[in-house]
């Protein structure tokens, strides 16, 4: 039988005509990059000379911004660093502290551009420990306002000054973490019941850092100028940390991988709970620097003993991982308390003689993802048979740590 | 044994740390002209002049202990301004008179206003409105009895009138809603009353909001003098005003006489030694509740609106609300430098500050004549 049923006629495949061979083929690569950036550029330049055709100045007067960055006092003398962070040109055009004009020198004695810096000298008496409202006059005049909470003289940044910054980091930063290390001994005799718990105890310490920092950072990031950014600088530091931080310890576990060993895992984690608490660290030596540059930082023993009690704890979670290795040299144990105690005096250092805000939101920023990242490398060691991460003894540890920072937090006047 | 506990929040350290960088967007009302391309004039020859002249007072006035001052070596661009403190003191602008058939004196002004920014302290710009060209506005000066007439022509972009202390009809009284009432942009009218009572007196626009209108520099002196005169002195104006430069309308970022913060520092008051001086001042401040007048080394009869011959006190401090004005008279016994400020240091110290300098005189003071320098009452400066 023949078939007289036709079958629907099919439409071809959508198969188009072939390519045809790119005409770019024989350029060289380079020059496929070098073009359009070049092109890139000359519509810009050209858009610029022509103060962009069609398009009105801003309606409205110029925007006028200056931020105060640093403040110096020095007897007589008060020296401003300020940045322009808006949009228009600045010409400071007369100061006055304490609602009285004063004379005062600029450097550079000119107007001040978008994102650059002037310094100002106020000639003025200052009397310490007395607050002084600060108005600066633009030549349009607005009025940018500075206050100084508490005049005291300016530390002047010379050996000294660092030999002290450095023993101040050693004493809250260096020495608590180490100290915090003497466990060790007593966590290689626990059970592994008791050991979930302390590396629970871990985890809660850190968060708690991590929100703390968070909340320092978000404060002063709202607080800084604006001109590089405020709070989101925190979030860059953060990822930036965290994924920094990941890479390396995927490299090092590749490399542990490779040597089959335990207690090279062990000694993983705890020298990326170091980093983690190490960077946290710097942010602390930041804050102890600016309060004392500023003159509010009570130093003495009681600053002394409230650190070495709250960073104690510290010494004790970079330990926790390594309970169960059989034998870590001396040499290490040295070196992993540096790494988390070490950077308090960088931080110090920094914090006494180039304060910023901006700066300090990003450190902070660091270090908090920084710890983040610990936390996430730690969370398998809490898991109990079942694989729970959250289980009574891990729960039990995370309280406690959160319980005893919040208590030792207490203690430290910083 | 118990150390303080200080407890310092960690978060608020930091943030200390940079002492609160403050930085409030602000906007500046006019773009930014350059205002010190003509400092290498006349202006900076004169300043340079009295500053030299000053010679131990300016090393006074370094800033610091030495008192309030300007960034040394600024001074305001009078020439750009179009107008001088200096000269303003003395200025008094008399009018045109004409004889009425009755004999009686027609005395008539044309008073313009125009937008105009104006220099008010080095460097500092301020987006003015001004009766002819300048802030204050003319001192018109009358005498008691003469019919006034001032033309009013508003060259401003925005609506203004004239508002005269004084007794006049209703519909001359230059407030919006009552005769001309508001004077548009390019328009005009003219304002007719007679020259009483005789005393020191002043003007201003009442257009709203009245204290920006004021505020922007829409004031002037109206003196009127009495039939019978007053004293032979050396006369002048002293306008104290200040300007809210950042339009907060919370009191003034610059105070001064006769619109230049610490002009009179930089170019002191010349007035001569055992001559009578006679100041019209007028207290015209806006957005703060009282303004003052203080002399050094001196003391002067106080007339309070010049409405009578006979002083109240004889003193060397007065306050005055806004509006407020007085006719002081005094001589100078010694020659050399005598500060005047007002005695509300703040406004002294932001702007509102200047000099007298008392030449003349070879022979010694000691000796001086005790009716070298008599005032109206008999009252002897000198005593």
């Amino acid at each position: 039988m023949e078939a007289s049923t036709q079958a629907p006629p099919r439409t071809p495949p959508p198969t188009g005509p072939p390519p045809p061979p790119s005409r770019m083929a024989g350029v060289p690569v380079w020059v496929l990059a070098v073009v359009p950036l070049a092109l890139i550029g000359v519509a810009i330049a050209a858009f610029a000379l022509l103060g962009g055709p069609g398009l009105d100045e801003r309606r409205g007067p110029p925007v006028e911004e200056l931020a105060v960055e640093r403040t110096v006092l020095r007897p007589g003398e008060i020296e401003l660093t300020l940045r322009n962070t808006g949009p228009d040109p600045v010409s400071v055009a007369q100061v006055a502290v304490a609602d009285s004009f004063v004379t005062f020198s600029e450097e550079p004695d000119s107007e001040v551009g978008r994102l650059e810096t002037q310094t100002v000298t106020l000639d003025y008496p200052w009397q310490e420990g007395s607050p002084y409202a600060i108005f600066i006059l633009t030549s349009t005049g607005a009025t940018i306002d500075h206050e100084i909470d508490v005049a005291v003289e300016t530390p002047e940044t010379g050996a000294s000054f660092y030999g002290l910054m450095t023993i101040l980091g050693t004493y809250v930063g260096v020495i608590p973490v180490l100290l915090g290390m003497l466990f060790m001994p007593l966590l290689r005799r626990v059970s592994r019941s008791w050991l979930t718990v302390f590396m629970a105890f871990t985890i809660g310490l850190l968060g708690f850092l991590a929100i703390d920092g968070y909340l320092a950072g978000s404060e002063i990031g709202a607080a800084a100028g604006g001109a590089f950014g405020g709070v989101e600088l925190l979030f860059l530091g953060a990822a930036l940390a965290f994924l920094v931080l990941t890479g390396i310890d995927r490299k090092l576990k590749a490399g542990v991988a490779k040597g089959k060993s335990e207690g090279a895992a062990g000694f993983r984690l705890s020298l990326m709970i170091a980093i983690g608490i190490g960077l946290h660290n710097m942010g602390e030596g930041l804050a102890i620097g600016s309060a004392y540059a500023i003159g509010e930082l009570a130093l003495g023993a009681f600053l002394v003993i409230g650190f070495a009690i709250h960073n104690t704890t510290e010494g004790l979670a970079i330990v926790a991982p390594l309970a169960k290795d059989r034998e870590t040299p001396m040499l290490r144990l040295v070196a992993l308390g540096m790494i988390a105690g070490a950077p308090a005096i960088l931080g110090a250092i920094i914090g006494a003689s180039i304060y910023n805000q901006e700066l300090a939101t990003f450190l902070l920023g660091i270090g908090v993802g920084a710890i983040i990242q610990v936390i996430v490398q730690l969370s398998p060691a809490i898991r109990d048979d079942q694989g729970r991460a959250l289980n009574p003894l891990s729960v039990m540890g995370i309280v406690a740590g959160i319980a005893l920072m919040y208590l030792t937090g207490l203690l430290v006047s910083v | 044994m118990t150390e303080p506990m200080e407890k310092i929040n960690r978060r608020k350290l930091l943030i200390g740390g940079a002492a609160g960088a403050a930085l409030p967007v602000v906007h500046g009302l006019v773009p930014h002209p350059g205002v010190h391309q003509a400092l290498e004039g006349a202006s900076a020859a004169t300043h340079g002049g009295a500053a030299a002249t000053h010679g131990g007072a300016s090393a006074v006035h370094g800033g610091g202990n030495g008192g309030p001052t300007f960034k040394q070596g600024e001074v305001v661009d009078h020439a750009a301004n179009g107008f001088n403190p200096t000269d303003m003191l003395r200025d008094f602008d008399y009018g045109k008179t004409t004889r009425l058939p009755s004999g009686r004196v027609l005395r008539e002004w044309t008073l313009i206003a125009a937008d105009k920014e104006i220099e008010v302290a080095p460097g500092v710009m301020y987006p003015a409105w001004t009766y002819n060209g300048r802030v204050p506005g003319p001192t018109l000066r009358a005498k008691e009895g003469e019919l006034l007439r001032i033309r009013f022509v508003n060259g401003s972009e925005h609506p203004h009138t004239i508002h005269f202390h004084g007794l006049h009809p209703s519909e001359m009284d230059g407030v919006p809603g009552l005769g001309a009432g508001l004077i548009d942009p390019g328009g005009e009218t003219t304002y007719e009353f007679n020259a009483e009572p005789f005393g020191l007196h002043l003007y201003h626009c009442h257009a709203g909001p009245l204290a920006e209108h004021i505020a922007r520099g829409l004031y002037g002196a109206f003196i009127i003098d009495p039939k019978e005169g007053r004293p032979e002195a050396d006369e002048m104006m002293m306008m104290m005003n200040g300007f809210n430069t950042n339009f907060d309308a919370e009191g003034n970022q610059i105070y001064a006489v006769n619109t230049v913060a610490f002009h009179y520092v930089n170019e002191p008051v010349a007035v001569e030694r055992d001559k009578p001086v006679r100041i019209y001042l007028v207290n015209i401040l806006e957005y703060d509740p009282i303004n003052s007048f203080h002399v050094h080394g001196n003391f002067f009869n106080h007339f309070p609106t010049g409405t009578s011959l006979t002083p109240i006190e004889f003193t060397d401090t007065i306050i005055q609300g806004q509006a407020q004005r007085a006719v002081l008279e005094m001589c100078f016994p010694y020659s050399g430098d005598f500060m005047f400020h007002a005695h509300k240091s703040e406004f002294a110290e932001l702007g509102w500050m200047g000099f007298f300098r008392v030449g003349g005189g070879a022979t010694a003071q000691a000796a001086a004549p005790a009716a070298f320098c008599s005032l109206p009452d008999g009252n002897q400066v000198n005593g």
